[in-house]
């Protein structure tokens, strides 16, 4: 009988958004609701509703900071009206001058991995050496233990991977297996072509 | 080359590349220009429209289209698996064009999501967050570390400096039974019966003294004490006394 009484009393929910803000605020990297629970000393069920209304408050076009989920968990970010004024300040360091390279090594250790070295190499039919290694320093892969048989380094993405490209978690990367489009697509021109062909 | 033939001169428009078949080709072969990069099927359906353009079928272009198209394709599969023609080469022509394609279509599959992350960073370009080590990472509690004895660390250490016992070398070293022990057991032996059959006799025994064993038997043989006889290789080794042998040479010649 006591209890809801004292959740009402000591912690409303208006009062753990507040706390979550500062907490966010603080963080450099975004918080899964696990470390938020853990640090208000409150529910999950009850730090996701605070975070819903942190949504509300902090989101495009009511404030310049904007809450995502991101990454696992949840931060702030600027908000994209704001983007002008903080590239004349900041560049966002990573991304810059990434290749396509560099993208497809990024896609096949989000879609595969963890994966080797060797493993990429054979998808890519080249050396990646390099392009490993200068994703590695951007901080957008990292090591993930060795391969059990052949002893390479197995590599996988990182949270700051997920928080430039924006996405939650690696299952939010789309499903590729409908590919045929694109054989597809050429097998189509080259029947416009004959077709214009005179027989 | 004479005059450019029509294929040479047919006009391409590629992403890697724009300018006549011509010198698509020396740049190809001068390894100006990775092949990785230059999309073959666009190539063909330039010619195809050309082909189109022109109205009637130019057999002799087709025929040398087919041969420079079927060779730069080749340059570029081997470029693309270096490192794998042997294990390729061991397929059946079946099997090595269904394994080709499918590595074809995994790399396909790499290029998309590759082009999908570069389209998702033009999309999150305008969102700026922080980014750096954290040094303000929620505290995770600790397990709390039971008291300890200093006097423990002592001991540690002392126990690494004792000087550690010289390694023991008594399993290197081969124990060989004396040779002659095992002359004397075979002179024995044959004191009592005139004939022996090794492997009876050496059932039981070690490996080396099997091998000292032989030795000895061989040194019987030297001296001529013994004859010994074996029917085929690895066949049962017989031994006789070598007087016993003789006198029934002697027998069968005084006969």
């Amino acid at each position: 009988m006591d209890r809801p009484l004292r959740l009402i009393a000591s912690n409303p929910v208006d009062q753990l958004a507040r706390t979550i803000e500062a907490l966010l605020v603080v963080a450099s990297q975004p918080l899964p609701v696990r470390d938020l629970a853990e640090a208000c000393g409150d529910e999950p069920e009850r730090i996701e509703s605070a975070l819903e209304l942190l949504g509300e408050r902090f989101r495009e076009g009511r404030s310049g900071i904007v809450l995502e989920h991101v990454a696992g968990g949840w931060a702030f970010r600027a908000s994209r009206e704001a983007a002008a004024a903080c590239a004349r300040l900041f560049e966002r360091p990573v991304e810059r001058g990434l290749s396509q390279a560099a993208f497809e090594t990024l896609a096949i250790v989000g879609y595969l991995g963890p994966c080797t070295r060797p493993d990429i190499a054979r998808i890519r039919g080249v050396n990646v050496d390099g392009v490993v290694a200068g994703l590695l320093e951007r901080g957008l892969l990292s090591e993930a233990g060795r391969d059990q048989q052949l002893g390479a380094v197995r590599y996988t993405t990182t949270p700051l991977f997920e928080r430039v490209f924006g996405i939650a978690s690696l299952s939010e990367l789309p499903r590729l297996d409908d590919l045929g489009a694109d054989t597809a697509e050429i097998r189509h021109r080259l029947e416009q072509v004959a077709e214009k062909r005179p027989a | 080359m004479g005059a450019p033939s029509p294929v040479g001169e047919l006009e391409l428009d590629l992403d890697a590349f724009e300018g006549p078949f011509d010198l698509l080709l020396s740049l190809v072969l001068r390894e100006e220009l990775p092949l990785a990069e230059v999309d073959l099927a666009e190539v063909v359906i330039a010619f195809v429209e050309h082909l189109a353009e022109r109205g009637g079928l130019d057999l002799e272009a087709c025929g040398e289209f087919l041969v420079l198209i079927s060779a730069l394709l080749e340059l570029k599969a081997r470029a693309l698996f270096p490192e794998e023609d042997a294990e390729l080469g061991e397929l059946e022509p079946e099997e090595a064009a269904e394994e080709l394609a499918r590595r074809l279509a995994e790399y396909r599959r790499a290029k998309e999501g590759g082009a999908w992350l570069a389209e998702r960073l033009v999309e999150t370009r305008d969102c700026f967050f922080r980014v750096g080590p954290a040094p303000l990472a929620p505290v995770r509690p600790e397990a709390p570390l039971a008291p300890q004895e200093p006097a423990k660390l002592a001991d540690a250490l002392r126990a690494l400096a004792v000087e550690p016992p010289a390694p023991s070398t008594a399993h290197m070293a081969l124990r060989f039974p004396p040779v002659a022990q095992f002359v004397e057991r075979w002179r024995s032996l044959l004191r009592s019966r005139s004939r022996l059959d090794f492997d009876q006799e050496v059932a039981g025994f070690s490996r080396v003294e099997v091998a000292v064993a032989f030795l000895a038997l061989l040194e019987l043989c030297k001296q001529r004490e013994v004859a010994i006889s074996q029917a085929a290789p690895f066949a049962p080794i017989r031994i006789s006394r070598a007087d016993v042998e003789r006198s029934s040479l002697w027998t069968a010649h005084s006969a």
